[in-house]
């Protein structure tokens, strides 16, 4: 039982890590330009198929840095010609732009590298285990990512806090028009965080590819999770986010781990009552609900406190 | 969300023959509907026939949300979906005791589920409306599909649930067996609730709709709580949509979880949003189209889905009143007779625009063709191309470049010429 405990505690801060390297690019240019990009997720599967690709042809290594530069630029060319181009129509217009966006990009993923998973490996250097807990090996390819989400996450505050570049950022948050009195271009401002926060969806990507499943669908399966996160957190809000990543990790996992149904605690129920939604309640297992756990969490959330964890603006 | 503050329906300023023309519409849709399959009586048309029209019924109470309440769902399936189980669960009811309840009432059934969800669920749903509410349908239709695989007792797990529609009591000796006596039940059933859902839009809820989607502030300071008003907009939209579903497991016979999910949910919203949001007759187009188009290109590619997020892009970025939109944007020019200064325009730049659009599809059928086998050969159009050799992706290339380029010019000048029009129907006053 403590092992399992240890275990999915790593494995669910770990879980935790990769959505808030996701929910935190997909935060800040929410609050931003006030888009939830949809194809957030979509940049996240490009970047481990790229990953996946330019490993096979060049190695993980220089794939580990080219790939995020290739799926933020892509994410700069998105914000340039089609956001900024469809801003004149609303909020709307730009939510489903990047809609139609993540399902052309699947489309696109499918159409090239097939629909069945890749064979992406974790790099020869990374694959040996790192400590064993209780007789379990645990990989030191995990101890890594957790390292680079870390690493991450402590340069983007540093770079917001304490830079030039991160002041403006955060003053263009708030008054970009103010801000662009001041002299800066803002548009500018935005392609670039745009640009980066695709280039995080695209590391995480490329990180989480060995270790997770790289497949075509994997952004319709992540994206809804992520949604989850951000109106969990509190929509706009970066510890929010950093929150509620943390927590919805830790579940996912928890849940996975754990085999316990209703059955197996109080017994089967009486057999001659034949099927029903009662036996199916009975028999399910918390690891066969892991998946709508998210969603529940989320509607339990909007029922008690509808901004979110750490929201503060109606939208 | 709120600054498309656009019409959902012109208001008639109703001189007296606009009443005739406007009962006049109506019924040659209804007849249209009657004839349509004497016309094309083959089984293909019927079920394309068929399908249509449920898609008809689901896009026009998408629409209720969308266009006219300004509510974004990213799961409408759900109570399309549950509707279907609700009907199939009735249909199998009635086979199994043999209650007198003919089938044209089960999808009424099926748009009882669908209300009686959205009553539970949509209180929560529809606190705020805008991103949040988007991304808690989002939420929802995910919770909803899951849990149709868990709850296995009434939602059949992976097969779904089947049914017998010949099996319940047969009304002027109709059995429902035949494709043809499913199509005019989903004729009437179009009808009805097309006509409910147009009445929908003239009553003062669907008035204070519109305000909602507009200006949520000042119809609260009107005296409206704009909550309520997306509640019973989200329900009634609900109820429909139950009846599309109720339909179509009438239709196929089945309902199964696939109903419910983020596809069936997209479609809705790229066949709405392509037909255009703030018409009426928006969803009805965009509905046929898009259920053509995907009968018609499953057939011809086996990259559909990727041109339908194509031509979705293309419509969001350039066309946002979509294909009714269009439409209604010419109007004026015809009333003012000036529509001859930019067809011109329009001809020259087809040919461009038909260019890049070739290159698109070349190059999408190139890398689609190369991906499954390298080197392998296939037609375009009656034009056989050869994905192993250069000239094939050059070709390619050049289309979309030179297409793109010359389009750019051209499209400019449509604009200029388009200025000109509107100039002039400004100045003969029938343009505001």
């Amino acid at each position: 039982m403590l092992e399992l405990i240890v275990i999915s505690t790593l494995n669910g801060i770990l879980f935790g890590m990769l959505l808030f390297l996701l929910s935190s690019g997909l935060t800040v240019i929410f609050s931003m330009m006030g888009v939830l990009n949809f194809a957030h997720a979509s940049f996240y599967m490009l970047g481990a198929f790229f990953g996946y690709q330019l490993s096979r042809w060049i190695g993980f290594w220089p794939a580990l840095v080219i790939a995020p530069l290739l799926v933020g630029m892509i994410g700069m060319a998105v914000e340039r010609y089609g956001l900024r181009n469809t801003h004149k129509h609303g909020h709307v217009a730009e939510l489903l732009l990047t809609f139609g966006l993540a399902f052309a990009i699947e489309e696109i993923v499918a159409m090239i590298w097939g629909r069945s998973p890749m064979d992406y490996r974790v790099p020869a250097a990374l694959d040996f285990p790192a400590f064993s807990v209780f007789s379990t090996n645990y990989p030191a390819y995990k101890i890594f990512m957790l390292a680079v989400s870390a690493l991450v996450f402590v340069v983007l505050l540093i770079a917001l806090k304490r830079t030039r570049v991160g002041l403006v950022v955060q003053a263009a948050l708030t008054h970009p028009t103010m801000v662009a009195h001041l002299g800066h271009n803002v548009g500018r401002v935005f392609m670039l965080v745009f640009g980066v926060g695709s280039a995080l969806a695209g590391l995480a990507g490329v990180i989480a590819g060995p270790s997770l499943v790289t497949q075509s669908d994997m952004a319709a399966l992540l994206g809804p999770i992520l949604f989850v996160v951000i109106v969990f957190g509190g929509l706009g809000s970066l510890p929010g986010a950093f929150i509620a990543s943390l927590i919805i990790g830790l579940v996912q996992t928890f849940a996975v781990a754990l085999n316990g149904s209703l059955a197996s605690m109080f017994g089967p129920l009486d057999p001659s009552m034949g099927p029903s939604v009662l036996t199916d309640i009975w028999n399910v297992t918390i690891a066969q609900i892991a998946p709508i756990l998210p969603y529940l969490l989320l509607v339990l959330v909007l029922i008690v406190r509808p901004m979110g964890l750490m929201g503060t603006r109606e939208t | 969300m709120t600054d498309t503050a656009t019409p959902a329906t012109n208001i008639p300023t109703a001189p007296r023959g606009n009443n005739l023309r406007f009962y006049g519409m109506w019924a040659i849709g209804a007849i249209a509907l009657v004839v349509l399959p004497l016309i094309f009586s083959s089984g293909g048309a019927l079920t394309s026939f068929s399908l249509i029209g449920i898609s008809i019924i689901f896009a026009l109470s998408y629409n209720i949300l969308l266009g006219q309440t300004g509510l974004l769902s990213f799961g409408h399936a759900v109570q399309y979906g549950l509707g279907g189980f609700m009907a199939v669960h009735l249909m199998n009811a009635i086979a199994a005791h043999g209650w007198f309840i003919p089938l044209p009432l089960a999808p009424l059934a099926g748009g009882v589920g669908g209300l009686a969800f959205a009553i539970v669920i949509g209180w929560v749903m529809t606190k705020r409306a805008g991103t949040v509410f988007a991304m808690i349908s989002l939420g929802i239709g995910e919770l909803v599909a899951s849990s149709s695989l868990i709850l296995r007792s009434v939602f059949g797990g992976e097969s779904g649930i089947t049914t017998d529609r010949t099996a319940l009591p047969h009304i002027f000796g109709w059995s429902f067996g035949p494709q043809i006596q499913i199509y005019y039940l989903i004729a009437f059933w179009l009808m009805v609730s097309t006509i409910a859902m147009y009445a929908l839009t003239r009553t003062p809820l669907g008035r204070v709709c519109n305000a909602v989607r507009d200006n949520p502030e000042r119809v609260e300071f009107i005296g409206y709580d704009p909550h309520v008003v997306r509640y019973i907009a989200f329900c009634l939209s609900g109820f429909f949509a139950g009846i599309a579903g109720g339909l179509a497991a009438i239709n196929f016979e089945i309902a199964n979880s696939a109903y419910l999910g983020a596809a069936q949910s997209g479609l809705v919203l790229f066949a709405t949003f392509i037909g255009g949001t703030a018409y009426f007759v928006g969803p009805i187009l965009g509905a046929i189209l898009v259920t053509y188009l995907q009968l018609g290109l499953t057939s011809v590619t086996s990259v559909w889905q990727l041109y339908f997020g194509i031509i979705f892009i293309a419509i969001v970025m350039f066309a946002p009143g979509g294909i009714a939109g269009i439409v209604m944007m010419h109007r004026p020019l015809i009333r003012a007779g000036t529509l001859g200064t930019v067809i011109p325009a329009y001809l020259v730049s087809l040919v461009p625009t038909l260019v890049l659009a070739l290159g698109v599809i070349l190059a999408i059928e190139t890398v689609a063709h190369y991906a499954e086998s390298q080197g392998s050969a296939f037609s375009l159009f009656g034009i056989p191309f050869d994905t192993g050799s250069p000239l094939t992706w050059a070709a390619a290339v050049v289309l979309i470049v030179v297409g793109f380029l010359v389009a750019r010019i051209t499209w400019r000048r449509v604009a200029e010429a388009w200025d000109r029009a509107t100039t002039v129907a400004r100045e003969r006053g029938y343009l505001a």
